[in-house]
């Protein structure tokens, strides 16, 4: 089916419009910021939920490293906006908790995952491969709406009397089963797991679409190894998402089974002080880890592809420079996104798994190490005998890689289940995931939108901001993470409350003082960018040509205020990859130039 | 007070460097995109290699001060954990390597072919032999790793050497329980309707005979030095860990599953104390696995200590069975009544 053809069966809110829809649309307020079905909108719907729930989710992080850096002081305003759950101005065990897990909860899902492949696959896709929109427009509405809801059932959870959940973001049951075990596995796991689900809803609505709209709609002369790096990985991701997330909606609907009809599927044994003896026999509370990790760990790369992808364009463009081994990485976006499926029980090695079962996974795990060192060596190559222009979007660009290297490395410690068995759920993991997945996913993120921020609102970010935003963040971000390797190498156990009790863990007091106070800075820096990005919709400079990176992919071949369609008249017609920079002495080509008759070949 | 003033000098640092941004870009607009481009590439360019040499420094400074706090700066407290220890410096050597080669040259790339006007880039997309080089290469290195690895996690988790004792430790919401299988070297079956936290916390079945010499305490656990021990490891309520830092391992602790690890313990506590040079030191457990608000406090203790002092600390302990029932206990009571057994199973089973 055509593009035109697609656009055309849509009547409705499209009539009379069709090809010549930019800029004169007769919208309401309604259909056009709220009930969008522009892709375009829907991205942006989907980047500043995404926002809000970044500020959310690091906030919260800011109040448990409160504890931690501090645990003997007391902040009287925490009572004032915490009430009962920070009493005298320490917050409690209880809340410490639950602050942890809707941290962790929120990050990967809200932000990592509906933030950034939400916000990209939507805006990038029909952009980057010549297509009015969507395969379905008005799913991709509802995939943003079942994830606004999510996100208001678990702001809600953070309200009721017991609490928000806080057993951890993995919620691994008996304790996420049992409300006599753990006040927040009451009301607030109820909550957590209505919004979980109607999560799953819309990210398989979202991934759908996603799949459907590569494959079908890529506009003339667009071969599927013409797309940019950046549709590949949205591809992946989107490919990665419908075939694992239906595997942990099963677990979860097993896990409400378990707390609200009575079934055993994952309790066992169980005495819980002050009940007694459950009556429930032969589950398995290791069934669930085996359902949760088989999303859990695809997930690491439903929120890293993304960045992936977004940072090869980038680091291409303002390299001036083909990307280097195209093939090659697509071939390792591949082999990452199969390896993902097999990985899984890594994040099982101490559960007493058979231990020949674990060998294979460790084989599988550091199977991984070779399409990243890859990915790795191919961005170090483009960057090799480029012109580097240093726009925020390439700074984010580079340290994305930085990170990628440092946090990806560890994963080589801890895949090696005889290390992981002395390092599994200590610092270590904490360090080695959020410098991977956390922080080289919002590297990824922010450089997506300095880059394309002139794209979606025709100006421009403020560029000193953008600088400063960068250094500080990536200098933070290792002053943060870095050390906790060291806490780590020391035994000290993650979801700790505190540590004054333990001779092995006490002496790093000063540190994660210094962690807190560098965590706290980060988090306010984050506000320039915020504060530069909505200034910036209003009142930044103007984008006053079509191509102001100078870039070869379809994006920038639309109108500078691209209306509801893309492209006035026909879409482009594609006749090259993505990128031909500095070929033949020539600093671009875009894919829409046809290939010279005297053209070299690569 | 305080927190307004901090807000306050906070906002007005916010607005200062808002209105720094400001100013820079109304000055880029007016000398051109293409000037204000180069100037800014030169500084972040600059910055590039600032970067890499104060984070190196800090890489450095960081294991200056913080090396003495972790585990490496003394041996393991098993045998085992010293295998661990090897494998985790083979791992530093080969990650630290490529860590530093890597970042080297990602920035200096950066800086080195920043943006000038005279360049001529390299048409460069593919190139199959350094494609195979960085295939092959990492997965020779990470073959030998995955060796090394398996070697000793295999032996980790294979069998217990013949000479090993046996202990059982269970995880409750928020302690240890330990259970040594007494003279007859064999634990009595247990059954966890049977559990009542006063006077059988781990469920024990007393028609069993085998438990009536099982020994069960709290809080401590002593092993001895140089003789492995299997650790039989289960849950009470929730998903729990045996978090052994010292000895580097852990094992969770699952209900309805038993799970097993086993180590030799090559200190004993005095010794380990003279090794760190810590006179507090002690041998703990900690809960390595997410169980609750209390999941910070739950703690187990371990003493290690010489056969001797074992075997005399071992005949202080009385068996759970007397503890359970007391008029049982030679010492106490003249008389046996074997019919007070009865009751008390009834009233476990009462609970299902």
């Amino acid at each position: 089916m055509s593009n035109e053809a697609v656009l055309h069966t849509h009547s409705g809110a499209h009539d009379g419009h069709g090809d010549h829809s930019h800029e004169h649309h007769h919208e309401t307020f309604i259909t056009k910021y709220v009930f969008s079905q522009d892709h375009k909108m829907i991205a942006k719907q989907f980047l500043i939920t995404g926002m809000v729930w970044a500020v959310l989710g690091g906030l919260m992080s800011v109040l448990f490293r409160l504890q931690l850096g501090y645990p003997d002081q007391s902040f009287p305003w925490l009572e004032d906006i915490l009430g009962k759950w920070a009493k005298g101005g320490h917050i409690t065990p209880e809340a410490y908790y639950a602050l942890v897990t809707t941290h962790g909860t929120v990050l990967v899902f809200f932000v990592l995952t509906a933030g950034l492949s939400g916000t990209f696959a939507n805006f990038l896709i029909p952009l980057q491969i010549g297509a009015r929109d969507m395969a379905s427009p008005f799913m991709n509405m509802l995939s943003y709406w079942f994830f606004f809801i999510a996100g208001l059932v678990m702001l809600c959870s953070v309200f009721v009397e017991t609490g928000p959940f806080s057993g951890g973001w993995t919620a691994y049951p008996p304790l996420s089963a049992l409300g006599d075990a753990s006040p927040g596995s009451k009301t607030g796991m109820d909550l957590w797991l209505i919004s979980m689900a109607l999560f799953v809803v819309s990210s398989l609505l979202g991934g759908l679409n996603y799949i459907a709209t590569v494959l079908n709609m890529r506009t003339k002369g667009m071969s599927m190894t013409r797309l940019p790096l950046t549709i590949w990985a949205l591809f992946f991701t989107a490919v990665l998402g419908v075939l694992s997330f239906p595997v942990l909606f099963s677990g979860f609907i097993l896990l409400i089974f378990d707390r609200n009809f009575g079934t055993s599927f994952y309790l066992s044994d169980i005495f819980v002080n002050g009940v007694g003896a459950l009556p429930n026999e032969g589950g398995s509370a290791i069934l669930y880890q085996h359902l949760f990790w088989f999303l859990g760990h695809p997930e690491v790369y439903i929120i890293l592809l993304p960045a992936m992808g977004m940072v090869s364009e980038i680091m291409s463009v303002n390299s001036r420079k083909p990307i280097f081994g195209y093939m090659a990485m697509i071939g390792s976006l591949f082999a990452i996104a199969i390896l993902a499926f097999l990985v899984w029980a890594h994040h099982m090695f101490v559960t007493g798994l058979n231990p020949f079962l674990g060998s294979v996974f460790v084989l599988l795990t550091l199977l991984i190490a070779v399409p990243s060192a890859i990915k790795v060596f191919n961005w170090l190559t483009t960057l090799w005998r480029g012109n580097i222009r240093f726009t925020p979007g390439m700074l984010f660009a580079i340290g994305f890689v930085s990170l990628f290297i440092s946090g990806g490395l560890t994963g080589i410690w801890l895949g090696n289940s005889a290390l992981n068995i002395h390092l599994h759920d200590t610092y270590f993991v904490i360090a080695h995931f959020h410098i991977v997945m956390g922080v080289a996913s919002m590297f990824g993120m922010f450089a997506g939108i300095y880059h394309w921020f002139p794209k979606m609102y025709g100006r421009f970010m403020n560029n000193t901001l953008a600088y400063i935003h960068f250094w500080v963040t990536i200098a933070g971000a290792y002053m943060i993470f870095w050390p906790m390797h060291y806490e780590g190498l020391a035994g000290m156990p993650r979801r700790y409350y505190d540590y004054s009790i333990w001779e092995s863990f006490k002496q790093f007091q000063g540190l994660n003082q210094f962690i807190s106070l560098v965590a706290m800075i980060v988090f306010a820096a984050q506000f320039l960018f915020l504060f530069n990005f909505f200034y910036s919709v209003f009142k930044g400079r103007k984008v006053t040509t079509q191509n102001p990176w100078e870039s070869n992919t379809l994006e920038w071949t639309t109108p500078i205020h691209p209306g509801h369609g893309n492209w006035v008249g026909e879409i482009p017609e594609v006749h090259r990859w993505a990128y031909d920079y500095g070929k033949d002495g020539v600093d671009f080509i875009p894919q829409t130039t046809p290939v010279g008759a005297d053209e070299s070949h690569h | 007070m305080t927190i307004y003033l901090t807000i306050a000098v906070i906002v007005l640092i916010f607005v200062v460097i808002f209105q720094i941004s400001k100013a820079s870009e109304y000055v880029s607009t007016l000398k051109g995109d293409e000037t204000s481009r180069k100037q800014n590439n030169k500084i972040n360019g600059a910055l590039m290699v600032v970067f890499l040499v104060l984070g190196l420094f800090g890489v450095w400074y960081c294991n200056h001060i913080l090396f003495d706090k972790t585990l490496l700066a003394h041996d393991s407290g098993s045998v085992e954990g010293a295998r661990v220890d090897s494998m985790l410096w083979v791992t530093l050597a080969v990650t630290g390597f490529v860590f530093i080669g890597t970042q080297i040259v990602l920035f200096w790339f950066s800086y080195k072919f920043q943006e000038k006007e005279n360049r001529k880039v390299f048409y460069f997309p593919h190139s199959n032999s350094l494609e195979v080089l960085w295939t092959v290469v990492p997965a020779i290195v990470l073959t030998v790793l995955v060796v090394i690895g398996l070697r000793n996690w295999f032996l980790f988790t294979g069998a217990p050497p013949q000479n090993a004792m046996q202990v059982e430790i269970t995880g409750k919401q928020f302690g240890w329980i330990f259970r040594y299988p007494g003279k007859d070297g064999a634990f009595g079956k247990k059954y966890y309707k049977n559990i009542d936290p006063a006077s059988n916390s781990i469920g024990l079945i007393w028609d069993d005979q085998l438990t009536h010499d099982d020994v069960v305490t709290e809080q401590t656990m002593y092993l001895v030095k140089g003789r492995p021990v299997k650790l039989i490891i289960g849950s009470r309520d929730v998903i729990h860990d045996v978090g052994l830092s010292q000895f580097r391992l852990k094992m969770d602790a699952v209900p309805g599953i038993p799970t097993t690890l086993w180590f030799t313990p090559k200190y004993t506590t005095a010794e380990m104390k003279e090794i760190t040079g810590n006179p507090n030191f002690v041998y703990e457990i900690s809960c390595d696995q997410m169980c609750g608000n209390g999941h910070y406090s739950m703690k187990g203790i371990i003493e290690v200590v010489s056969q001797e002092e074992y075997d005399l600390w071992m005949a202080k302990q009385k068996p759970y069975y007397l503890a359970a029932f007391p008029d049982k206990d030679p010492t106490n009571a003249p008389t046996v009544d074997s019919t007070k057994l009865k009751p008390v199973v009834a009233k476990a089973e009462i609970k299902m």
